[in-house]
């Protein structure tokens, strides 16, 4: 299936980068999730979690307050205010 | 004589516990300086992401924003003054302070109110003292700054860009800071924050990087209510980083030039020690001499 790149970045720092088959994140207006070839969007972001499905492995979380996702040319970049939690699966992701 | 000897050998040892302390402060300043920049680096991919969006909304939809509009209806501007918490950086925080007095000066020149929002002990108390009235000032942070900071910072600003005419609203917002060149060279600038010109980002936008046509969730104008004080967030962060990184410099440099001056010191007062003390002997031998040929003339 399809992959796409995504990078999660705070403002001290980039949280994580990689790439994955699907990417669903809290916008304003509910649940949107993404896959590739989106069309480009920029969506904003409440305090939510954000949940990245790689290709093979689990799904890694993170709860999230606030920001915004930019979606184009098949990477998602996904600026926060501050991450709230590690993601529960990153042993899984080695 | 004695006496002489005595206070060169003082001097010495005073010099000694001075350079050791400026040993220290500049090994302190160095090993700071490195997360100091590792800390702007890694601002940016933030800040860069930032930029993008905004200038991705700004290009492909013609909403207007407060933010992105001059404001006539009142002649107030603020300055924001990066500086200091200490001393001990040379003339880092004096030049800040100099490039603001310009700012103020051109403003005033120009019919302008200014407002003054101070941060860094140095230029707070600089201007404390003067009894010049302070907006706001923030202390305690300057060497490193967090995200906190920059944010109450930043949303006393955009508070004061906001506000009424009457309420003490004001119609730009300027900022100094010295920004962050390389190790030997920093230099104070002065940039306007508000209202914004979204910079086409510098670098990112050549033919072959076109910004792509976006959806927006849920509307233009409400991403861009979202963005922009982000936006505005992470240039004072930036500003407030780079102004980090340079007075730690700053320091390095002047505590290093000032350890050198404690050597060329000592080493003085060394030459004048054993000057003294070579006096000292010269006189102690022909005090015997000249008493041994009065004994000896005298039998």
């Amino acid at each position: 299936m399809a992959e796409f790149e995504i990078d999660l970045v705070a403002t001290d720092g980039k949280v994580w980068s990689g790439t994955a088959r699907q990417l669903v994140a809290p916008s304003v207006d509910g649940e949107m999730g993404i896959l590739a070839g989106h069309t480009p969007v920029l969506a904003v972001l409440r305090p939510g979690e954000i949940r990245v499905y790689p290709g093979e492995g689990a799904v890694q979380r993170w709860s999230v307050d606030g920001g915004f996702l930019s979606f184009d040319e098949n990477r998602a970049t996904i600026v926060v205010d501050a991450v709230s939690s590690e993601p529960q699966s990153a042993a899984a992701a080695h | 004589m004695a006496g002489l000897q005595r206070i060169y050998k003082q001097r010495i040892k005073s010099t000694q516990s001075l350079k050791k302390m400026f040993r220290a402060q500049e090994l302190i300043a160095a090993s700071r300086i490195g997360k100091a920049r590792d800390r702007v680096t890694m601002a940016t991919p933030y800040s860069r992401a930032i930029t993008r969006a905004v200038s991705a909304v700004a290009t492909h939809t013609n909403v207007s924003h407060p933010f992105l509009v001059d404001r006539t209806d009142t002649n107030r501007v603020a300055v924001l003054v990066i500086a200091s918490d200490r001393g001990m950086a040379g003339a880092y925080s004096a030049n800040v302070i100099r490039e603001t007095e310009r700012l103020v000066q051109r403003l005033t020149d120009e019919g302008r109110e200014v407002a003054l929002y101070v941060s860094g002990r140095r230029a707070v108390t600089y201007y404390t003292f003067r009894g010049r009235e302070l907006a706001g000032e923030w202390s305690g942070h300057s060497d490193a700054p967090s995200t906190e900071v920059a944010g109450e910072i930043a949303d006393a600003l955009l508070g004061a860009f906001t506000a009424p005419a009457d309420q003490g609203g004001v119609a730009e917002v300027h900022v100094v800071f010295t920004q962050f060149v390389n190790m030997v060279s920093q230099q104070a600038r002065v940039i306007r924050m508000l209202p914004l010109e979204v910079v086409e980002g510098v670098e990112t936008h050549d033919a072959a990087d076109q910004l792509p046509l976006y959806e927006f969730e849920p509307e233009p104008a409400v991403v861009l209510d979202a963005l922009l004080p982000r936006y505005v967030r992470a240039r004072i962060y930036a500003c407030l980083l780079q102004a980090a990184a340079s007075e730690l410099a700053a320091r390095q440099r002047a505590m290093h030039t000032a350890t050198e001056n404690a050597e060329d010191l000592i080493r003085m007062y060394t030459r004048l020690a054993n000057q003294a003390r070579q006096g000292e002997i010269t006189q102690e031998i022909s005090e015997i001499v000249s008493g041994a040929d009065a004994l000896a003339s005298a039998s």
